[in-house]
């Protein structure tokens, strides 16, 4: 696993909501009593989605309070995954797949894209502070590659021209529609479909 | 080429809805209740009979892994079924269209099986990108609710199942059995030593059966048209109808339910519309995503798609996520960029794998960029065998072996990337 960046601007406090108050005590009751600690990725994810996607120090000790467990269990966990960000991102967090299916099929226009549009460097956030892009291993669609996926939506079947419309529709959040860019149904072939012709 | 009627998954690419009324019309929930008054040891022998192999990646017998957990459950340590739905290897994305397409197919699949097990909780690991596709799982998990599929009594079989999803947070290791349980207990997602496999000892320390999220929904279908006609498709062991994924430098790249044994150049020439610039172009075949070592295009012309066949081929059926390289790719960085995916995703643990990783990364982006020295190629080898064999879990195999498929089918090709200009560091060797 790769190294992590910690934020060094630290909110002193951090509690759940109300509402995800309420989500933590459903998360708590998917596992048996004795074993709460399995809800740290749950809970984790959840301060994250609450903290507009990265995770503040003082919510993993939140929640290794909530938890009964020691800070260091919460922080290892933190860290060990990619998908926690401990430092800010951008409203608009764009992650390429670039790994080999996506590559061969130019997931270096996408990066390029990324450079042009949202910020020079990965991992730092636009000019207007509304987007930021990180470069990530496989993340499951390679049919549909190359692909992006923004917060929690995937973005498929781009090239050069759609992600460049994606990017620039932060601007005034007209995001286009998910899933792929060439208007295919899930991962059939786009075009001479040979099965499951019902009709 | 199989006919329509034979493929299990109707709704592969979400041509109807996912929801309970449509799934139904496709045939799922029906009989649930009869298939399991016939009792767990015909379930288990009939998935025997139909030699249905695991789906995510090892091809272990399903039937067999079932017969491990213990007959009775013991006070104290409940039977667990969980559902690996980490599907984190480059060239694999089946799993999520039968999550996003078919969840009730997966679900009925687990009600039967966490029965076959004695388990009456179950838990769907799914990879923390999948965040829409665990969204349909949950509706459709709430639709069975409420139908009364699930919960007490399921279905009215007089069995009790929770199913519960527990999304992961970005770790291709976690698609590894029992880094997927530490990563449940809410670890890091690091392999535990087996023996004690997970049948015996897994979840929370209890009795625990991990299967893949296509095997699980290939059942209750399988025991509804009978054994003999899931066996009816494919070789001896090698039974059944099978997702492949078919990315790269294709036309069209697609998911396409076929037979286990159909040759390889079928699925890339008909359903895949061919290899980009035609088959000539081919340069080489990466068959059951990236942990499978290539096959290079004299291979590909006659190999069948099945987990005997590519053993024979020194490569591996895998998660049959196939990925075709065409000749306007450097075989070499491709391949360095799959050994960084691996350095990138090494859980730690085991010194040879950790290091390792990074070793054949940096050294294969040296040979790309032709600033290697003739004598690393061998060195490459060596660091391969030092990693394949050495570790906990699999994953130092999935590293290597790539890395050795490259070595044995485009050694000319890097050689010919090769120095003399470039001289070993003597000093640090």
């Amino acid at each position: 696993m790769s190294g992590k960046h910690v934020a060094k601007d630290q909110p002193q406090s951090f509690i759940f909501s109300s509402e995800n108050l309420k989500t933590k005590d459903i998360i708590l009751k998917k596992y048996p009593e004795v074993r709460k600690k399995s809800a740290v990725m749950p809970l984790l994810n959840l301060a994250q989605k609450q903290n507009d996607g990265w995770i503040p120090l003082a919510a993993v000790q939140y929640i290794a309070d909530l938890l009964e467990v020691p800070y260091i269990k919460v922080y290892e966990v933190a860290t060990f995954y990619t998908m926690y960000n401990l430092a800010p991102v951008g409203k608009y967090f764009v992650q390429v797949c670039t790994t080999t299916p996506c590559a061969i099929r130019g997931s270096g226009k996408i990066v390029e894209a990324c450079k042009k549009y949202i910020s020079s460097k990965e991992g730092h956030l636009s000019e207007d502070k509304k987007s930021s892009w990180i470069e990530v291993e496989c993340l499951g669609a390679c049919v549909n590659a190359p692909m992006i996926q923004i917060n929690e939506d995937y973005y498929e079947d781009l090239d050069a021209i759609s992600a460049e419309k994606i990017f620039k529709s932060f601007k005034d959040d007209s995001l286009p529609k998910l899933g792929s860019q060439k208007g295919r149904k899930g991962s059939e072939p786009i075009k001479q479909r040979l099965t499951l012709l019902k009709n | 080429m199989l006919e329509d009627k034979n493929r299990i998954f109707k709704n592969l690419y979400g041509d109807e809805s996912f929801s309970l009324p449509a799934a139904e019309v496709r045939g799922d929930w029906k009989d649930t209740k009869e298939i399991i008054s016939k009792g767990k040891d015909w379930i288990i022998e009939e998935i025997k009979k139909s030699e249905l192999r695991g789906r995510g990646g090892a091809g272990f017998p399903t039937g067999v892994k079932w017969s491990f957990a213990p007959k009775e459950v013991k006070e104290g340590r409940p039977h667990y079924l969980v559902i690996n739905a980490d599907e984190s290897e480059p060239g694999t994305c089946k799993d999520r269209d039968i999550l996003r397409y078919e969840p009730h197919k997966l679900i009925e699949g687990c009600l039967i099986a966490a029965y076959a097990v004695s388990a009456n909780t179950c838990y769907v690991y799914i990879r923390g990108e999948y965040v829409n596709e665990g969204k349909v799982l949950q509706e459709a998990i709430n639709e069975a609710y409420e139908k009364g599929y699930l919960g007490k009594n399921a279905a009215g079989t007089e069995w009790d199942l929770d199913i519960f999803i527990h999304y992961g947070a970005g770790a291709y290791i976690c698609g590894e059995e029992t880094a997927l349980l530490e990563s449940l207990e809410g670890n890091k997602g690091q392999p535990r030593l087996k023996p004690p496999f997970p049948a015996l000892i897994g979840l929370y320390g209890c009795p625990t059966i991990v299967n893949n999220v296509e095997t699980i929904a290939v059942v209750p279908t399988i025991l509804r048209r009978g054994s003999e006609w899931f066996a009816s498709f494919g070789r001896v062991k090698n039974r059944g109808t099978k997702i492949f994924c078919i990315s790269g430098n294709v036309n069209n790249p697609c998911n396409v339910e076929e037979e286990m044994g159909i040759p390889l150049k079928v699925l890339i020439e008909k359903h895949a519309g061919g290899v980009t610039g035609g088959w000539d172009n081919l340069q080489a075949v990466i068959p059951g995503g990236s942990s499978m070592p290539l096959i290079p295009k004299n291979i590909c012309e006659t190999i069948i798609m099945d987990f005997d066949a590519l053993i024979e081929a020194k490569s591996g059926l895998g998660t049959a996520g196939i990925v075709v390289i065409d000749k306007s790719q450097d075989i070499v960085k491709c391949m360095a960029r799959i050994a960084r995916f691996y350095k990138h995703e090494s859980c730690g643990q085991c010194t040879p794998c950790r290091e390792g990783t990074g070793w054949m990364w940096r050294m294969l982006e040296r040979i790309g960029r032709g600033e290697s020295n003739i004598s690393e190629i061998d060195m490459l080898m060596d660091v391969t065998k030092q990693i394949e064999g050495h570790t906990i879990c699999a994953f130092g195999e999935g590293s290597s072996w790539p890395v050795q498929g490259l070595l044995r089918h485009f050694r000319k090709e890097m050689e010919a990337k090769c120095s003399d200009q470039y001289h070993l560091r003597k000093d640090i060797i």
